[in-house]
């Protein structure tokens, strides 16, 4: 799998390319719509989600304002408990911490449960340059491993790739693909049953994130379906867990309030088929967790950006937005796709490239995407924010310092609107130059015979 | 500067005069259920595990149907007698294994495994295609809240509900694919 980071082109242009893909349209809207069906049902069913949601929001931003004191209690708990914790500022010093851990071990192999943190920073690419091999568990990471491609969807990466590129996939990379597979998708996930056992009962050392992490107890939690994650977390003589710093939560009962909120969001279940916690070295496993900033403490510092850092990796959002469902995964060029993508991938990673300060723009501002976050993101607001603060095109700063003008005094406005009457005839469907590119997705409105004021006077005066 | 340094002094700088957080804890602790067994079978069955309700005198030759021609693991502490026992090193070989558990969750038909010594460790319940778990009415909780309350966190916890399942392939729901594919539960009343 390839790293997003340096991918070329903006949101509008990949955007474009995509909803090209008839085949990709389809499987997007057949999942995204299938997913929040599910979704509205079991949050329905019970009459607190709106409390629960409340609390969820509470407990994010109060972990998020003693960060620096939970994460020291996190670390004392998970060294009492026989754990190893690590500090990463970035990717860089993330993937050398991982990659020495691996190495101290002298394996070559690692097996990986999906996690977000180390996607971000591109881990399974950096332990290939230096010889170590990263097996993806998870079906859907499987496939896009195999497929050498994106992820596309935060919950069901694959969710692009329809049976039969499945299938071609399968057989084409995965060197114990029975010749008979069919499409099937039962033949499909027990030919990767089969491929992946003797690898799990083999690998000794494991690598994961975790969904949350306990403060007061330094637990760690995974939630999952499939049982890969179990199998990771389990078996191997040695895990380590790359966890991002937000991912805190105070006390061990604060996860009654999670544990409702993220299954209910993510797929739609009122629990997820498995979730496994652990406390620091567990049934005689050594322990190792990475905690990872990565530009965390940026997003923290900016008093409207900070809330995307309550995000629990659900993917509502995703799957109600309508940008999302048309444009698809990739467009967002970042592990982050969707509404949150397009708050957080720019926050972590800075508005400097073309693809980052496009993003706040991939949104219609709908609000869709806040009214299902489970812990209550205001992601339209954080959105404008965001434009707000990108560099904008010489053309748009003038044609703005232009209707500041003219907007300030009552006069100059109907100046220009009487001069737009007139020469109504003149105005062009499509605006010449850089300002085209308004015009090319947009009807210019009609410029009426006269202005409401010019119409109030008249009718006033009659 | 060490990464751990830098990183607490950037927390404290980015969260410097930001508003203190109260939590409202308004939603439901205790969520009263006229008839928690019914309720907690009804949910499990809903993940298409199989689930039997019956009162504990009937538990032991249910046990002893169900698992006939498996070979199964017994953890130490459970009471209950198969025919086929197989020792914890032929775990790979092993058709199934029978457990208790330390909380159910009727509200969402979760089972909940704590290492404890009806149980063992976490890859007997993950390795074997089979599990069948018998839990007690009084086990049964009707919340997460209570769960969460009742349970420990120091030890190693496999909160399963339902079959492992994956979605991942056009969003198909397919039963099994690392863990066990058949997950059977009995209610002893």
């Amino acid at each position: 799998m390839s790293v997003f980071i340096g991918m070329p082109g903006d949101f509008p242009a990949n955007s474009a390319k995509a909803v090209q893909n008839s085949q990709l349209r389809f499987n997007l809207r057949k999942a995204t719509h299938t997913i929040r069906g599910k979704r509205a049902t079991v949050v329905g069913e019970l009459p607190d989600w709106a409390e629960l949601r409340a609390a969820g929001k509470a407990i994010k931003d109060h972990t998020l304002r003693h960060l620096d004191r939970y994460l020291v209690q996190l670390e004392e708990a998970v060294q009492r408990a026989g754990g190893q914790v690590h500090w990463a500022r970035d990717a860089a010093e993330a993937n050398r911490i991982v990659t020495d851990l691996v190495r101290q071990t002298g394996e070559t192999e690692v097996v990986k449960v999906k996690s977000m943190a180390t996607q971000e920073i591109g881990l399974n690419e950096h332990l290939a340059e230096h010889g170590i091999t990263a097996y993806e568990t998870d079906l859907a990471e499987l496939i896009v491993q195999l497929g050498d491609d994106f992820p596309s969807h935060i919950l069901v990466p694959a969710i692009h790739r329809n049976r039969s590129e499945i299938r071609e996939i399968f057989l084409a990379k995965m060197g114990d693909a029975p010749a008979d597979l069919t499409d099937e998708p039962a033949a499909l996930a027990e030919a990767a049953r089969l491929h992946l056992r003797e690898r799990f009962l083999r690998s000794k050392v494991a690598i994961s994130g975790a969904n949350f992490m306990i403060a007061e107890t330094g637990t760690c939690v995974v939630l999952e379906s499939e049982g890969n994650g179990r199998m990771c977390l389990t078996l191997p003589e040695t895990l380590i867990s790359v966890v991002g710093i937000e991912k805190l939560l105070p006390t061990w009962r604060d996860l009654e309030v999670f544990l409702q909120l993220l299954p209910r969001s993510s797929t739609g279940e009122r629990m997820n088929p498995y979730t496994s916690t652990w406390t620091g070295s567990t049934e005689g496993q050594t322990f190792h967790l990475v905690l990872l900033d990565n530009g965390r403490t940026n997003v923290l510092a900016d008093e409207v950006g900070r809330q995307a850092l309550r995000c629990i990796r659900c993917s509502a959002c995703l799957n109600v937005c309508p940008v999302y469902e048309r444009a698809g995964g990739h467009a967002y060029g970042s592990v982050y796709p969707g509404p949150i993508g397009a708050i957080l991938t720019p926050q972590l990673r800075g508005l400097g490239s073309d693809l980052d300060a496009s993003l706040p723009y991939a949104s219609t501002l709908c609000g869709a995407c806040f009214e299902v976050c489970p812990v209550a993101i205001d992601i339209p607001e954080v959105l404008v924010d965001l434009r707000a603060k990108v560099a904008h095109p010489r053309a748009e700063r003038a044609g703005m310092r232009v209707a500041g003008w003219v907007l300030a005094k009552e006069v100059r406005l109907a100046k220009a609107q009487r001069l737009a009457s007139r020469f109504r005839k003149l105005v062009p469907k499509r605006l010449p130059g850089p300002l085209s590119a308004w015009t090319d997705t947009r009807d210019l409105p009609d410029i009426p015979k006269e202005s409401f004021r010019e119409w109030w006077a008249r009718n006033e005066r009659a | 500067m060490s990464a751990r340094k830098e990183i607490l002094d950037k927390v404290r700088k980015a969260v410097e005069g930001a508003p203190e957080v109260e939590i409202p804890r308004d939603y439901r602790t205790t969520i009263p259920h006229d008839d928690l067994v019914a309720h907690f079978a009804e949910r499990v069955d809903d993940y298409r595990a199989i689930v039997h309700v019956l009162p504990s005198a009937e538990v032991p030759a249910l046990v002893a149907k169900v698992t006939e021609g498996r070979r199964m693991i017994v953890p130490e502490g459970v009471t209950l007698a198969v025919a086929q026992v197989v020792p914890e090193d032929e775990l790979l070989t092993a058709d199934g294994v029978l457990t208790g558990c330390a909380v159910a969750i009727a509200e969402t038909g979760t089972i909940v495994l704590d290492a404890g010594p009806d149980q063992g460790r976490r890859a007997l319940t993950l390795v074997p295609d089979y599990h069948l778990c018998v839990v007690r009415a009084d086990q049964i909780v009707s919340g997460v809240p209570e769960a969460v309350a009742r349970l420990d966190p120091s030890r190693p916890l496999t909160w399963i509900s339902g079959p492992s399942a994956t979605s991942d392939i056009e969003l198909n729901r397919v039963e099994g694919v690392h863990g066990p594919r058949t997950l059977e539960v009995i209610v002893s009343t």
